[in-house]
């Protein structure tokens, strides 16, 4: 199937494996990506839930953060959850002293680096420590079927956004998912919940702006190339 | 593939769920975990590149060295340690001491670590860990010992290794053990599964869930004895998801660049250029203790049932 997008899953560090069962299930070609010349390859990326600044030092660090800021501008489609979404902002806050994840004290500056790319302020952890993280129902534009089960981990939320941005998403008040052009970004983790329909949605959004160069991908790989990956997903 | 039911509501969110417990250390995979027992060395684990921090009154190799009771750490610090970073902070725990495990909880550190490191409370049983908001990480030697953690609400699993002693076999012990423990059920037919339950001393729901996934429920990381880039990168290679470091990084002569190197290596493991710079020019590492010539009061690894 030449049409079938390869989508590649930033696999510096975090939820990985996650993303690329749930696009697998998605019908695209899922392949783990750490190196320039592994996302040179891809025609769509997905940066995963774990660490920011640990995956913002590591991409600085292994030559990927120019690379990552020229194919988002170019225009390559993207999609961050939690994490990546903080990766994907074009300015990011640390959490306020009055947000519930400080009982005391201020926050200290984080300094750290995005590969940006929407033109939003995100704020990290802004739903609190990991006592406060928690699940609800979310809609989101865009993703037909009724709401999604929005996993919310350490979350952060998007403090305001640009006139190019679109809210498809809020949770109390706070904006936690949005679409500018061919970039998408959640707050939560559809990856945690075995629904793929947001997966479904970026998958979309890759095969509308097409494949890169048809013909070149050789099979389906997951993780290491470990083909028993594909079957397993960890129950959460 | 099986998921969990949502115990979410549509009015009010749900907290302290399976999926928020667990999902929390999904997020932590690939990643180095590092002892740390004040701010700055808090500080320095982050901008090497921690995806965590374990905040402790003495790494493991000063509790050998001094011996006595070792409990949990002072509030004040553990407050410290929480406010000079922003990645996320466990602490441990005394086996079966629920009441440390509680004061931790109300200090709002992300992770709890019931840990053999430091002295049990209870010989005979662990705390109830479903009885908390915050997740807890148990250590385990074996398939059993892991799935009795997972029975008690543990959301995250680490192989023992022998903490403190910079020596890497019991780490590869522990975790091999597990690994073919899992591999083994996975030959069972249902008949045998029931009988497995009984020689693991597991509930036969998680023996039965392990057997179809190949691996277990929860994230499983490695710890105790990794002192270098290729330890970590062994314990990955060997199926770690992560690797917890302890004494090997505040005990070596180049804390921070040593720190650095091994976060490398966990996320290239599968790469040995990438691990042989990484290995370059690190100064001293920690000197190190033979686990053969341990007496048996002192392996930590056999605290815990």
């Amino acid at each position: 199937m030449t049409d079938t997008p390869v989508i590649g899953v930033l696999a510096l560090q975090g939820d990985v494996r996650e993303h690329l069962i749930a696009l697998a299930s998605a019908d695209a070609v899922a392949r783990p990506v750490r190196r320039p010349e592994e996302l040179a390859e891809v025609d769509g990326l997905v940066i995963p839930g774990g660490e920011s600044t640990t995956m913002s030092k590591l991409a600085v660090l292994f030559g990927m953060m120019e690379p990552l800021r020229a194919r988002v501008a170019a225009g390559m489609p993207v999609y961050g959850t939690c994490a990546g979404m903080i990766l994907l902002a074009d300015e990011i806050l640390d959490p306020s002293p009055s947000s519930p994840s400080r009982s005391s004290g201020g926050y200290p500056i984080s300094g750290q680096e995005t590969v940006g790319g929407i033109d939003m302020i995100v704020r990290r952890n802004a739903f609190g420590r990991q006592n406060e993280s928690f699940e609800a129902a979310v809609e989101v534009d865009g993703v037909p079927g009724g709401s999604v089960e929005g996993v919310f981990i350490r979350a952060p939320w998007v403090e305001s956004v640009g006139a190019a941005v679109d809210v498809i998403a809020t949770h109390g008040g706070h904006i936690v998912a949005v679409r500018q052009g061919n970039a998408l970004a959640t707050s939560f983790h559809p990856e945690l919940t075995g629904d793929h329909r947001v997966h479904a949605l970026f998958v979309d959004m890759v095969r509308a702006v097409g494949r890169l160069d048809p013909g070149r991908i050789s099979r389906v790989r997951i993780d290491s190339g470990d083909a028993k990956e594909k079957a397993d997903v960890r129950p959460l | 593939m099986s998921t969990l039911p949502s115990t979410q509501s549509t009015e009010s969110p749900a907290t302290g769920t399976a999926r928020v417990k667990r999902g929390m250390a999904e997020q932590l995979k690939g990643g180095v975990i590092m002892d740390v027992v004040d701010a700055e060395q808090a500080k320095i684990a982050e901008d090497a590149g921690a995806v965590a921090v374990m905040a402790l009154e003495r790494v493991p190799a000063d509790i050998r060295k001094d011996g006595g009771v070792a409990r949990m750490s002072d509030p004040d610090m553990i407050e410290e340690i929480i406010g000079a970073v922003s990645i996320p902070v466990m602490a441990k725990s005394r086996i079966g001491h629920f009441v440390e495990a509680q004061v931790l909880q109300s200090l709002g550190v992300d992770y709890i670590d019931e840990s053999e490191v430091l002295t049990p409370a209870d010989e005979v049983n662990h705390s109830d860990k479903f009885a908390f908001t915050t997740p807890f990480v148990c250590g385990a030697t074996n398939l059993g010992e892991a799935l009795r953690r997972i029975a008690e609400g543990a959301a995250m699993i680490r192989s023992k290794g022998e903490a403190g002693t910079g020596n890497v076999v019991e780490a590869v012990r522990h975790l091999r053990q597990i690994k073919n423990e899992i591999a083994r059920l996975r030959g069972y037919d249902n008949n045998e599964l029931y009988a497995a339950a009984k020689d693991l001393r597991a509930p036969y729901e998680l023996v039965k869930e392990v057997a179809e996934l190949g691996r277990l429920p929860v994230v499983l990381f490695s710890a105790g004895g990794v002192a270098t880039p290729a330890d970590a990168a062994l314990m990955r290679q060997l199926g770690a998801e992560g690797v917890f470091v302890g004494s090997g990084i505040f005990k070596s002569g180049d804390p921070a660049k040593r720190a650095a190197a091994i976060v490398k290596a966990t996320t290239f493991y599968d790469d040995p250029k990438v691990i042989a710079d990484a290995s370059r020019n690190l100064g001293e590492a920690m000197v190190g203790i033979n686990c053969d010539t341990l007496p048996e009061a002192e392996r930590y690894a056999n605290r815990g049932w």
